[in-house]
């Protein structure tokens, strides 16, 4: 081989590396940018207030109110609340008057044909009812405006948190509270998991320790197949066999349920459960097996005293990522659980999950309003829970290899 | 105090129960599977004929076929699989072959595990945010193949990187000991033996895209389209949306439920194909290696 020959060889090896280092940083960037655009999104919902855009709340000068939550303001439209005293104000009863009520006081001639004089007209309105809640448009404010705006309190992370109410599209103040899909997120995956746990461990036991060579070859890609069929596939399975099923056992007047969603999530997390302990159960030296065989032990003595004790923390893992995966599906729970956002108290009520909420709704939220902005909210928290629980399974098996 | 016979019976009794609990609940489980795949079969073998994958839908989807979902999902799988599976067996090469036991090649390795632990959900906001919004693909197969190839780039790589640990080092060794460099060893050596491992995990991977939902939810399904797609801007129908829109938001779910069953075992079969080539290539040329 010639010199040049060489260099040409070398420099090609250089860059076929060059390009290998690339292609590895790929799933790096991905992550950072799914940050980025995630909380680019989802963090604009906060320090606004819930008031639908380009319309203001307004009220008489004289009144003492000086703000109002997302809550009341709903409350009040929906005629819950009828006093000001409940709110803060003095005791007398709530004027409410929307945009279109201008006409039962003034006629289409005063308006004008342009509503030129409309912004002129509510102003005087405004002045002249002590105890009115007007709702209008923020462009027929005019400049000298009789009335006081009346600011709606501003979204923060506490409200969003624990507030209970999920009323993305109310009208005139959405409320953006997410305890109830947080709670039903929960709920459902934790009825998943008791369910998946024990049939999981059962088969991952039978197959590394009881069942022999043919069984298992039979198993394996039968667990496989499990993990491969299509959520969706599973949702529709849920909805045609197991929805109408629980309705009939429990005797309910819809049988989209919480149950449901965890008997199918639970089908689902098995899979994940079954080959991640498994493989922990098969880590466990043959020299311990064969060390407790000889001192007397029959095989399941050797199995729940031994086996199953030294692979715990690949047992935990895989509880822990059947719980993730649990948290993070949607399809399946979309289609069984009957998506009320209420908070969960028993596995017989229809319930709504995060991941659920975010594609029955993103379809209709208007880009970049408040709305599609509390749905990426949702989609961080989302992504944070399953990052910490990625971890947390990545700390436990290095810590056991480690030890 | 049990005398010991007493004890060697409680102790064989035990062990009996445990078996038999244990051996019902793994039998539990594949007895589901089994009932789930034969529910759908019987179900929906009936709808299935050459007139239904090759028609269009008609009637509100109450009738006719399923053509241009079928169309839809086999664009999906071909872009995402020409974006995820070159960057994926290239990052698996490196890390496997190239990438000394640093904090960069721990970073890269935590990274592609928690890509893989991320929900399919949130894989299609960003898709929506990125691709759709910001790079203005717009609702698009360019758009859904992109989201759905992030989605199984870990799962490539993870492969490649096992199918790559699985070569044994003497082969390496003896291609050195030839004179050979590291590049030459990996493309000439290495490479050819990993590949019928690489190309199963490529296979499994086509089964898990063809099924996913969520992240082409917003990024490129819709709910009907009448004709089929001329280019890579152009929004498609797909087998799981289609699934999805007719057994739960159609105006006609009664009507068009026998059309759901059988889009459920299309992708059912979908599925069994891929899990079984990918079976067979493994027992294959499991065997062939064996042999040499």
């Amino acid at each position: 081989m010639n010199k040049r020959h060489r260099f040409t060889a070398q420099i090609l090896e250089k860059i076929s590396e060059r390009i290998l280092f690339i292609s590895s940083t790929v799933t790096s960037l991905a992550v950072l940018l799914i940050i980025i655009f995630m909380f680019r999104e989802g963090l604009g919902l906060f320090n606004h207030t819930p008031v639908e855009e380009g319309s203001i709340l307004a009220i008489n000068r004289a009144n003492p109110v000086k703000e109002l939550t997302a809550e009341q303001v709903k409350k009040i439209f929906d005629q819950e609340i009828t006093n000001w005293k409940e709110v803060g104000g003095i005791d007398s009863t709530i004027e409410l008057f929307r945009i279109d009520d201008i006409f039962n006081f003034y006629t289409e001639e005063q308006v004008g044909s342009e509503f030129e004089n409309l912004g002129q007209l509510l102003s005087e309105h405004i002045n002249a009812h002590s105890n009115i809640l007007a709702f209008f448009p923020a462009h027929f404010k005019i400049k000298n405006f009789l009335g006081k705006e009346l600011p709606v309190e501003k979204i923060s992370f506490g409200k969003f948190f624990l507030g209970k109410e999920w009323f993305p599209t109310a009208h005139p103040a959405a409320q953006f509270g997410i305890l109830s899909l947080i709670l039903g997120t929960l709920w459902i995956s934790i009825g998943a998991i008791l369910i998946a746990l024990p049939f999981g461990l059962a088969t991952a036991i039978y197959m590394s320790e009881i069942a022999d060579e043919r069984v298992r070859n039979f198993l394996k890609p039968v667990i496989e197949l499990l993990a491969g069929i299509p959520s969706v596939v599973y949702g529709f399975f849920g909805l045609v066999v197991i929805v109408p099923a629980i309705q009939q056992i429990f005797n309910l007047p819809v049988g989209e349920t919480a149950l449901a969603g965890s008997i199918i999530l639970g089908v689902m997390a098995l899979p994940t459960i079954i080959t991640i302990s498994e493989d922990a159960l098969r880590t466990t030296p043959r020299t311990l097996k064969e060390a407790s065989l000889a001192l007397g032990a029959n095989q399941w003595q050797t199995i729940y005293k031994v086996t199953v004790p030294y692979a715990s923390s690949g047992i935990t893992a895989a509880a822990i990522l059947g719980i993730a995966r649990a948290m993070g599906e949607t399809m399946a729970v979309l289609m069984v659980t009957g998506n009320a956002a209420v908070i969960p108290t028993s596995f017989l009520q229809p319930v709504r999950t995060i991941p659920a909420t975010i594609a029955a709704e993103l379809g209709e939220a208007p880009q970049d309003g408040m709305h599609y902005k509390a749905l990426f909210a949702l989609g961080c928290i989302l992504f944070f829970i399953t990052l910490i629980i990625n971890f947390a399974v990545q700390y436990i098996s290095s810590r056991k290899k480690h030890g | 105090m049990k005398s010991p016979a007493e004890y060697i019976q409680l102790k064989k009794r035990n062990q009996a129960i445990a078996k038999t609990t244990f051996t019902a609940m793994s039998l539990i489980v594949v007895v589901f599977l089994f009932f789930l795949l034969g529910f759908i079969f019987i179900r929906g073998i009936g709808v299935i004929s050459w007139e239904f994958l090759t028609s269009m839908p008609e009637e509100g989807m109450t009738s006719g076929g399923i053509y241009p979902a079928i169309i839809g999902t086999f664009c999906l799988i071909a872009g995402s699989i020409l974006f995820a599976f070159p960057i994926g067996v290239l990052s698996g090469i490196y890390l496997n072959e190239y990438a000394r036991e640093s904090f960069g090649k721990r970073f890269i390795k935590t990274m592609t595990n928690n890509l893989a632990g991320i929900p399919s959900i949130v894989f299609g906001l960003f898709g929506m945010s990125l691709f759709v919004n910001t790079l203005g693909f717009g609702d698009s197969i360019l758009a859904g193949s992109l989201t759905l190839g992030l989605l199984t780039l870990p799962v490539i790589i993870k492969t490649t990187e096992e199918a790559l640990k699985s070569v044994d080092d003497s082969f390496r060794r003896a291609s050195y000991a030839l004179g050979a460099t590291h590049q030459q060893t990996v493309r000439k050596v290495v490479l050819p033996i990993a590949l019928p491992n690489i190309i199963t995990g490529l296979i499994l991977s086509i089964g898990r895209v063809s099924g996913e939902t969520a992240p082409i939810l917003f990024t490129v399904a819709a709910y009907f389209l009448p004709k089929l797609p001329s280019s890579i801007f152009d929004q498609v129908m797909a087998l799981p949306y289609h699934l999805y829109v007719i057994s739960t938001s159609g105006t006609n779910i009664k009507e068009s439920r026998a059309i759901a069953y059988g889009t459920a075992l299309v992708l059912i079969i979908i599925v069994l194909l891929t899990n079984l080539l990918a079976n067979a290539l493994r027992g294959y040329f499991g065997n062939k290696v064996k042999m040499n």
